[in-house]
């Protein structure tokens, strides 16, 4: 689930290689069995299923060339897709740290009738398929609709159709993330501001937040990964009309179904490439903020 | 109700907010959730009950359909239990043995959910299909994995593929080696330690990863719906047939089936959220409550 924390373990394997790896045998001495079998078994699995197809994307965008990749990226139609899927993305991720982050604090700070029930519900975007999720937002959201009726603009087949569906979806990755470390946050801290003459406002603002800083980053840019990959729940609603509420991944499947591969490949690989380079910065900013502040998590 | 609203009454503390900002703030949460979480869920119901039961379950006579909750149970019956499998050999290998690289293959078993789910099917399209690298080679020999059941089983492993080992790993990880070690240096058999000593120790773990990992399996859409094709009755799972229904205008049709998939939904929520009250401790620490 965690691109985040991928990097970090990611981080963490090139370390430890890097001081241990010359004298280090490849396996610790171990009295139980079954290590070939299982890490064999691993491996091969992980290669046929995962690796091996990935890797077919990987050949494919080498063989259309950069200059022909950046070719296809740049289609008036496909940067209007991707601009659309990566603004509206950051957007409902914004929104989701927002109130993700109002909700954790609510679930963990504060008790009442049904707090349980809430705190489950809050998965309920995990586990509703994404399908049903989209027909229900377009059938909410459609003008003559629950909400569509009561506003005087158009929310479904637009892009702030497509928006509602991504805050739809993003919203638990920011409440999982952040809950665990407010429960973990030292109270003591916070008394110890409050005698030293801090209002409760401050002590919220300049003692708490900054510590809740990395997993609200972390649980960003989870929904944002989150979003800018997700389809099922987005064309329903979308509309889906070119130039105005095409998102990049439907470009994709309307490349496939036209067998065209490589305009396939090239959307996805700049998809790749923009998150990546998105990821990073976040991940950057993530760990100036905890240098900055001089705790871990 | 009535202590919980002395609890809020509760005089001043300095570790807390006044109690117009606590009200304000569970307020403002809960209305966000109704607005956004609750409502499409009511609407799913809603929608499918429209018409009355009647409608609602005449929704049911299209054979379409029922071979569509057919190749969906089947597509779940190889992939839950092939990653599964995996799940168990790979925490294993991870959790119980330290060896080189092992970050590395953890980073890589989380892969898949940081991919686009329409880019995990297109990997296999580019693999399989008709211009795809073996396309010709299987053409050949009359094989057809894309627009076919194959192509379908093997996109839901790919999106599937971490539910049940990243429940393992950390949980094994925990729970270390003496217990394994005891039970082989009285005697035990390295499958016997396996059988009687580990899995008994991960069982709720294990329960848990299952059914996620069915549960999406079941719902998956975006890759699912780039190999399979929409061949009506054949290669349509329960999600592309709310699809198909639903671009036909046949709403109450579309919402009925849908309610199905919103009930296994609210089936998984409700037995996971069971198995972090009562088994929390023995979850992944990440899952206790």
């Amino acid at each position: 689930m965690s691109v985040m924390a991928s990097s970090e373990f990611g981080g963490t394997a090139v370390s430890r290689v890097a001081t241990r790896a010359p004298r280090r045998p490849f396996r610790a001495p171990s009295a139980l069995p079954g290590f070939g079998l299982a890490y064999g078994f691993t491996w091969l699995y992980l290669g046929l299923i995962i690796l091996i197809p990935l890797g077919a994307v990987v050949l494919w965008a080498g063989s259309l060339g950069p200059a022909r990749l950046l070719a296809i990226a740049t289609e008036p139609r496909t940067l209007a897709a991707l601009k659309l899927s990566f603004g509206l993305s950051l957007a409902a991720a914004a929104l989701n740290a927002v109130f993700g982050l109002l909700l954790a604090w609510v679930l963990t700070r504060y008790d009442f009738p049904g707090r349980r029930l809430v705190d489950a519900a809050v998965d309920l975007p995990f586990a509703l398929p994404t399908a049903v999720a989209g027909i229900a937002l377009s059938a909410i959201y459609a003008p003559n609709g629950w909400v569509g009726a009561l506003v005087p603009f158009k929310i479904a087949y637009t892009p702030l159709g497509v928006f509602v569906a991504l805050v739809f979806i993003g919203l638990p990755f920011v409440v999982r993330t952040v809950q665990p470390v407010l429960a973990d946050v030292d109270q003591a801290l916070e008394e110890a501001a409050a005698t030293l003459g801090a209002g409760r406002a401050r002590t919220v603002f300049s003692v708490v937040l900054p510590i809740l800083g990395p997993a609200l980053l972390t649980g960003f840019a989870l929904a944002f990964a989150r979003a800018v990959g997700e389809y099922g729940s987005v064309i329903f609603i979308a509309g889906n009309i070119p130039y105005v509420s095409e998102i990049a991944p439907l470009l994709i499947v309307m490349r496939l179904e036209e067998f065209d591969y490589a305009g396939a490949t090239a959307i996805a690989t700049a998809m790749l490439a923009l998150s990546f380079a998105i990821l990073l910065l976040v991940n950057l900013i993530e760990a100036w903020s905890r240098r900055r502040l001089g705790h871990g998590r | 109700m009535a202590a919980d609203q002395a609890a809020l009454a509760a005089p001043p503390h300095p570790t807390t907010e006044p109690r117009a900002v606590r009200l304000a703030a569970i307020a403002l949460a809960l209305g966000f959730l109704a607005f956004f979480l609750a409502l499409p869920l009511v609407a799913v119901f809603h929608e499918a009950l429209r018409g009355g039961v009647s409608a609602y379950l005449a929704a049911f006579d299209d054979p379409d359909t029922w071979s569509a909750i057919h190749l969906t149970i089947l597509v779940a019956a190889i992939a839950v239990p092939a990653n599964l499998v995996f799940g168990l050999a790979a925490s294993w290998a991870v959790a119980k043995f330290e060896f080189r690289g092992k970050s590395l293959l953890v980073t890589l078993i989380d892969l898949p959910f940081s991919v686009s789910p329409v880019v995990s099917g297109m990997c296999y399209v580019l693999l399989f299909g008709a211009q795809g690298y073996f396309g010709h080679y299987l053409q050949s020999y009359g094989i057809q994995i894309i627009f076919a059941v194959p192509g379908i089983v093997l996109a839901t492993i790919f999106v599937t593929f971490p539910f049940v080992a990243r429940e393992l790993i950390p949980l094994m990880q925990e729970q270390g080696v003496a217990e394994e070690e005891a039970a082989l240096s009285l005697g035990a058999g390295g499958w016997r330690t396996f059988w009687s000593v580990t899995l008994p120790n991960v069982r709720w773990a294990l329960l848990y990863g299952v059914l996620l990992c069915n549960a999406r399996a079941m719902g998956e859409f975006g890759a699912v719906s780039v190999v399979s094709g929409h061949l009506r009755g054949l290669t349509n799972t329960v999600p592309l047939q709310v699809e198909i229904l639903y671009n036909d205008y046949n709403f109450i049709a579309a919402f009925a089936v849908a309610s199905l998939l919103a009930c296994l939904g609210l089936v998984t929520l409700g037995v996971k959220s069971a198995l972090e009250w009562r088994y929390g401790d023995e979850l992944a620490s990440g899952r206790r409550h």
